[in-house]
């Protein structure tokens, strides 16, 4: 049964993909879509790119572990789009073309700044296409556990393929509306299974929040009660000691990778190449923020529906809780249902970062860098592209099999650490700074991109010493005391990857940067000679 | 950027007369004047909640309604606060957009 609506998932997206293919005449076609996408359709899209395994699965599943605090990733993930509506959607679609870089480079000099923003976007999405491979591979080999040919590995493998060629094929139209598909089965779904869960407490929200105010349930073999909305079971001091870690301004620093990392995603920002312009770019975030923000309000009811009906120590574990709860409420049809949006939802990410990675590397780091902005015709560009869709694929594929016990939480986290640390800090000083230049653009990037890094390295996220009942899977990869005391860097490398592009900027004067600011201000602020949408 | 490039020197010109215009100003000047002071109050809006989860549980854990305690009242809030900003950012942008229109006709003039 699981198996049959995977199949007509993985049907119905390949459908979309030859039908797109036919439409992906030359580059604007292929990394924009045309930019003939509307802007509800868009919105779908956003929160189709956005809304990954790690929300549908992992939120739920961390709110039915540690009840208020899991909330907080929910909160979060929504307000980060303020940051996108306010600040980088509309000059972004004004005055770029297929990548973030685009809007960098307009009026810096073009191979070093490319060369860096480049790496950045690789990293950012290379990571984060790890985390959701590795996740699609536990998650698909233990929800067609009765296939036993399918292991972790299989999965990973197929997963791979099958957005290797969603990307190669379909183009960023294929990938837009796997990704519409994939938001709308999610909402449904989600719908579905809060109401299913309301109707275990006869629609009152009284008798359910009662229930989740004094939740009894084992914990090492001895029953607890708990009231699951109390913060504190996750980030509050008492439940970090024991780790070491800083309690609260841990959340502090995860909420500031969040809010500001968002805006800096190579892959969100992306998707706005794909509207005609930046007011319609300006309506699709609207529409995202409806669609993102109803879904995490619904997480209330996924996250404690499973925490109260099912009781945590009954979950086998965080990422189950989700489909676990649609069994225990709807029977084998539902679990299967359930089992193929979160399939649905991982390749629609996957594929959108893919696209993202494989476009900077063609259009920055071959055009740009390697061709040194010399005339490339648009067939090259896409070639490129697609040769280089091919191997971000593959890469990514070892790379999930070889790091399969690695956390992924981690994984995600640096993404949004690096891509708040690196990218949003140049994005706001070129689109607000007329004195912004190539030095402070390039030391942003790579300051903030290697804080980022070496702070998680040092971070109790791979250092620490475990003991030796600890099994494989969850050691730590280095086994020494953590140096950095709070999972997520952002605190110490987002001011430090501003105070880097703004010293930077500082060093030296650039005078052919601060020549083309008045240009470059008119097209960002009025759109005037932007980008135009092709009909097909 | 071989377009970029080639830019004539009228382009060039064009660009620095719309820059150069106080109406353009204007319009830099009434964003600003709005999106700066938003910005500020949904990060402080956002990070007040992680301030009182962290460091001021008590009151957090004080319920309201039945067992629906502040905490929970105050992360939804966040929701509506984020589509009340949204919605705001909408209506004045609408603004903006004719400011826009208004410089580019006379530019086209």
């Amino acid at each position: 049964m699981t198996i049959a609506m995977f199949l007509a998932f993985v049907i119905a997206t390949l459908g979309i993909t030859v039908w797109s293919a036919k439409k992906n005449t030359g580059s604007s076609a292929y990394f924009a879509a045309g930019r003939s996408i509307k802007g509800w359709q868009n919105g779908l899209a956003v929160a189709g790119d956005y809304m990954s395994a790690a929300s549908f699965l992992g939120i739920s599943g961390m709110i039915a572990f540690f009840g208020y605090d899991g909330f907080m990733y929910s909160v979060g993930f929504l307000v980060a789009y303020l940051t996108v509506l306010y600040v980088v959607a509309e000059p972004l679609r004004n005055a770029g073309k297929y990548t973030m870089a685009d809007l960098l480079a307009y009026r810096l000099k073009a191979r070093p700044v490319r060369a860096a923003a480049s790496l950045s976007t690789l990293t950012v999405s290379t990571f984060y296409m790890v985390a959701q491979m590795i996740g699609a591979g536990v998650l698909v080999s233990t929800l067609l556990k009765e296939y036993t040919w399918i292991t972790p590995n299989a999965a990973i493998i197929g997963v791979g393929i099958l957005m290797i060629v969603y990307v190669i094929f379909g183009g960023m139209h294929g990938t837009t509306w796997v990704q519409i598909v994939k938001a709308v089965l999610l909402m449904t779904a989600t719908f579905i299974l809060s109401f299913l869960v309301m109707r275990e407490f006869d629609y009152s929200f009284v008798k359910f929040f009662d229930a989740i105010a004094s939740l009894t349930y084992e914990k090492g073999g001895v029953e607890v009660t708990k009231n699951f909305l109390d913060p504190g079971m996750k980030f509050g001091a008492a439940a970090t000691a024991a780790g070491g870690g800083w309690g609260p301004l841990d959340l502090i620093s995860l909420g500031l990778a969040l809010v500001l990392g968002t805006a800096g995603l190579p892959h969100v920002l992306v998707r706005f190449y794909t509207v005609p312009d930046a007011k319609t770019a300006r309506v699709s975030v609207v529409w995202a923020m409806v669609i993102i923000g109803t879904f995490y309000i619904l997480t209330t009811f996924l996250g404690f529906g499973a925490a109260t009906l099912l009781k945590p120590h009954l979950i086998t574990n965080e990422n189950m809780a989700a489909p676990e709860l649609s069994h225990f409420l709807g029977g084998d049809m539902f679990f299967a249902f359930i089992s193929a949006v979160a399939f649905a939802t991982i390749l629609a990410v996957v594929a959108g970062l893919t696209i993202s990675a494989s476009t900077s590397f063609a259009h920055d780091f071959y055009t740009n860098v390697i061709k040194h902005g010399k005339e490339v015709s648009q067939d090259t560009e896409v070639k490129v592209a697609r040769i280089a869709a091919f191997f971000v694929g593959g890469i990514s594929i070892a790379l999930a099999i070889k790091l399969q016990t690695i956390n992924v939480a981690f994984l995600v986290g640096l993404a949004f650490a690096v891509a708040a640390s690196a990218n949003l800090p140049v994005i706001i000083f070129s689109v607000f700074w007329k004195r912004f230049n190539t030095t402070g653009a390039v030391t942003g990037l790579l300051v903030g991109l290697f804080s980022s890094i070496i702070l998680i390295v040092l971070s109790p996220s791979v250092m620490g010493i475990d003991g030796p009942e600890v099994a494989a899977a969850k050691r730590h990869l280095i086994q020494m005391e953590a140096i950095f005391p709070l999972t997520n860097p952002g605190i110490v490398s987002i001011p430090l990857g501003f105070l880097a592009a703004f010293l930077g900027a500082l060093i030296k004067r650039e005078p052919e940067s601060e020549a083309k600011f008045a240009e470059f201000s008119v097209r960002a602020h009025t759109g005037l000679g932007a980008e135009k949408a092709h009909d097909h | 950027m071989s377009d970029k490039e080639n830019k004539s020197a009228e382009d060039k010109e064009m660009w620095e007369r719309i820059a150069a215009r106080p109406e353009f100003d204007s319009l830099l000047a009434a964003k600003r004047r709005f999106v700066v002071p938003c910005c500020l109050f949904f990060l402080i809006y956002y990070f007040a909640l992680l301030y009182f989860v962290g460091w001021h549980l008590d009151l957090m854990k004080k319920p309201v309604f039945g067992k629906i305690n502040v905490a929970y009242l105050f992360a939804l809030s966040q929701f509506l606060m984020a589509w009340g900003m949204a919605w705001l950012y909408m209506r004045k942008a609408a603004t903006y957009d004719k400011a826009v229109a208004e410089i580019l006709k006379s530019e086209t003039r």
